[in-house]
């Protein structure tokens, strides 16, 4: 028996806007993410890898299709249900860190455990140290972003991708703002945790440097998958 | 809440220059909020001081007897022909006067004898107001003691007290002699005790007191009085009080305020006025709060995105600008209150106002009244604020 995939989607399209001036973006989208995978999803700007990654991360609905994560149906969740299914179950890294600025590096990693919990606990400030510590940050954990470099600020924002421990993270150009050393040094803290925690990295990128880093790939030209689904 | 109220305090602290100035705001809104009630309040004690200050609370006089009641059903009709040869007097007043200083609220009580009468001096006439008091009780409603002028306020059988305007119209001195002639037709000779100045022209121009018993033989009075003057404490208590004594003695009673209803419709206006001030300065709080708050979403617009693309609830969101907006509302409010109870201390008290001076009352600033009524509102209008935060899409605003 087969293992059930951690992500499936099948037939996905998404649409913006509607009559003549609708745009197709994605078009019967069929892809799995199993367990412990590391994807690159690779393609030109315009091919539909954000889009994609928005919808896999519930913040964003699809025109068609299904989407399913963890057995569940995230098709016909309410937004509340999706917001909290995101919390526990998805992590995401941006190209842009996208930290809050007036908090410090261990309370920004601590933010998704603390925003559904309503409070910081010494469990989470523990575990988001212990996190900045595996990102080589533990000198920085009382720095605001402000204080740090860009690849510093990236390594924040990996720790808090996992602050709750998900299944599966989305990467959007993690590397994309930064400089070739520091975008390796990144890649390599990912490969590492993939490696660790078993945690799924859909990391979207259209350098093909980064995703040599990745065992799979998946190609995406003019909103379909060419090759990888 | 207590990571909602954390994030709260970090957006505050982030900018303390915008913080401190939309807290000044709200503190300048509280502040005229304070100072016209306690301008309104002040201005409301002070006129009701002067107007009740010199005059009678509560009069007690003999009811008008109805000779229709006295033929209920009879089907005749009554002529009345009122008894023009008769002054209505109180006969039995001892037990109303017992019965009204044992009363609570009442302060002081003054049975009196009152006519009208000429005083002459030489050629010189001029119409007077008699009043005749228990020598005890000369001060019990208007403070004749404090306002002399000249002479002494003891009421010697033989001496009568005259207003300051009176003895200027007909050149009297203290120690001089007049003749006082009573409606009545009584004639005698009293000497100037005294001379008063209460500040109220008609007192001054018309007023005379007398001995209690000298009037009595005036005014052809054995055994009976005019009326009874009674004092209460508060004031506003005096129709109440008055409906109590005339049920039980049988008596007509009028409070002052049924002579006085024009002061109180300006007195309600003024208080409208007063009323339409604060409020808005409400709205001016609530507008400044409710737009620091759109503006600080509109800031934070990619910081909310972040935090709901992290999954945290748009209860959470909300959470975060309500107590954001309240805190600046309270802390805000409480600093006004602080600073325009500060204001108000270099103000005289009300009893030492002077003309344009500003009858301020410190008092009645209902300090905690602005304190609480700025914070609901500083709750409400963040909550509407916070609604537009609820509505940022996370996608649009990390731009992911």
């Amino acid at each position: 028996m087969s293992e059930e995939p951690l992500v499936s989607v099948t037939g996905l399209t998404k649409v913006f806007g509607e009559g003549e001036g609708a745009a197709t973006v994605l078009h019967d989208i069929d892809m799995t993410l199993s367990r412990g995978e590391m994807v690159a999803l690779l393609g030109p700007s315009g091919s539909g890898k954000s889009t994609l990654l928005t919808i896999l991360g519930t913040l964003l609905r699809q025109t068609g299709g299904e989407h399913r994560m963890l057995g569940e149906d995230l098709s016909e969740a309410s937004d509340a249900e999706r917001t909290r299914f995101r919390n526990h179950n998805i992590g995401f890294v941006f190209q842009f860190h996208h930290l809050l600025p007036d908090l410090t590096a261990v309370e920004n990693v601590m933010m998704p455990a603390a925003s559904s919990a309503g409070r910081e606990t010494a469990a989470m400030r523990s575990r988001a140290a212990e996190l900045l510590d595996a990102v080589g940050l533990s000198d920085r954990r009382e720095y605001r972003p402000a204080a740090l470099s860009g690849g510093q600020r990236q390594r924040v924002a990996v720790a808090r991708a996992l602050m709750n421990e998900p299944p599966l993270v989305l990467a959007d150009e993690p590397t994309g703002n930064l400089d070739r050393e520091s975008a390796d040094q990144v890649m390599a803290l990912l490969e590492q945790i993939n490696h660790d925690t078993g945690t799924c990295f859909l990391i979207s990128t259209h350098d093909e440097q980064i995703a040599a880093h990745c065992p799979r790939h998946i190609a995406l030209l003019d909103g379909r998958i060419v090759s990888g689904g | 809440m207590r990571y909602a109220a954390k994030i709260a305090l970090r957006h505050l602290l982030a900018t303390p220059g915008q913080t401190i100035l939309l807290m000044l705001g709200v503190a300048v809104g509280v502040s005229v909020f304070v100072f016209m009630s306690a301008l309104i309040g002040g201005l409301a004690t002070l006129l009701t001081q002067r107007t009740v200050g010199s005059i009678p609370h509560i009069t007690v006089e003999m009811a008008d007897r109805d000779p229709a009641l006295m033929l209920p059903d009879s089907g005749a009709q009554v002529v009345v022909q009122k008894d023009l040869s008769r002054r209505a007097q109180i006969t039995v007043w001892e037990p109303a006067v017992a019965l009204a200083e044992a009363t609570p609220g009442v302060t002081a009580v003054s049975p009196q004898i009152r006519g009208s009468a000429f005083v002459q001096r030489g050629q010189a006439i001029a119409p007077v107001g008699v009043i005749g008091v228990q020598p005890d009780k000369l001060s019990a409603i208007a403070d004749i003691g404090g306002a002399m002028v000249s002479g002494s306020s003891a009421l010697a059988p033989d001496s009568v007290l005259i207003g300051q305007t009176l003895a200027e119209d007909l050149g009297l001195r203290t120690g001089q002699v007049i003749v006082v002639r009573s409606d009545r037709g009584r004639e005698r000779s009293f000497r100037i005790g005294g001379i008063f100045a209460l500040g109220i022209a008609s007192a001054d121009r018309q007023a005379l007191y007398m001995n209690f018993r000298t009037a009595r033989a005036l005014f052809d009075l054995p055994s009976g009085i005019s009326r009874i003057e009674i004092k209460v404490a508060p004031p506003e208590d005096a129709p109440e009080i008055a409906a109590r004594l005339g049920a039980a003695t049988a008596l007509k009673t009028t409070a002052w305020t049924e002579d006085n209803a024009q002061l109180f419709e300006a007195l309600d206006a003024q208080g409208r006025t007063g009323s339409i001030i604060k409020v808005f300065a409400l709205i001016t709080i609530v507008i400044g709060i409710a737009s620091a708050m759109l503006l600080s979403i509109v800031r934070r617009r990619a910081e909310i995105g972040i935090m709901r693309a992290m999954g945290a609830s748009q209860r959470l969101v909300v959470g975060i600008f309500v107590i954001e907006g309240t805190l600046i509302g309270a802390i805000g409010a409480i600093a006004g209150a602080t600073l325009a109870w500060l204001a108000l201390i270099p103000f005289p008290p009300l009893d030492e106002v002077s003309g344009g001076g500003l009858p301020v009352d410190r008092a009645q600033g209902d300090y905690f009244l602005a304190i609480f009524l700025t914070t609901l509102a500083a709750v409400a209008a963040s909550l509407l604020s916070a609604r537009r935060a609820t509505k940022i899409d996370p996608v649009e605003a990390i731009g992911a």
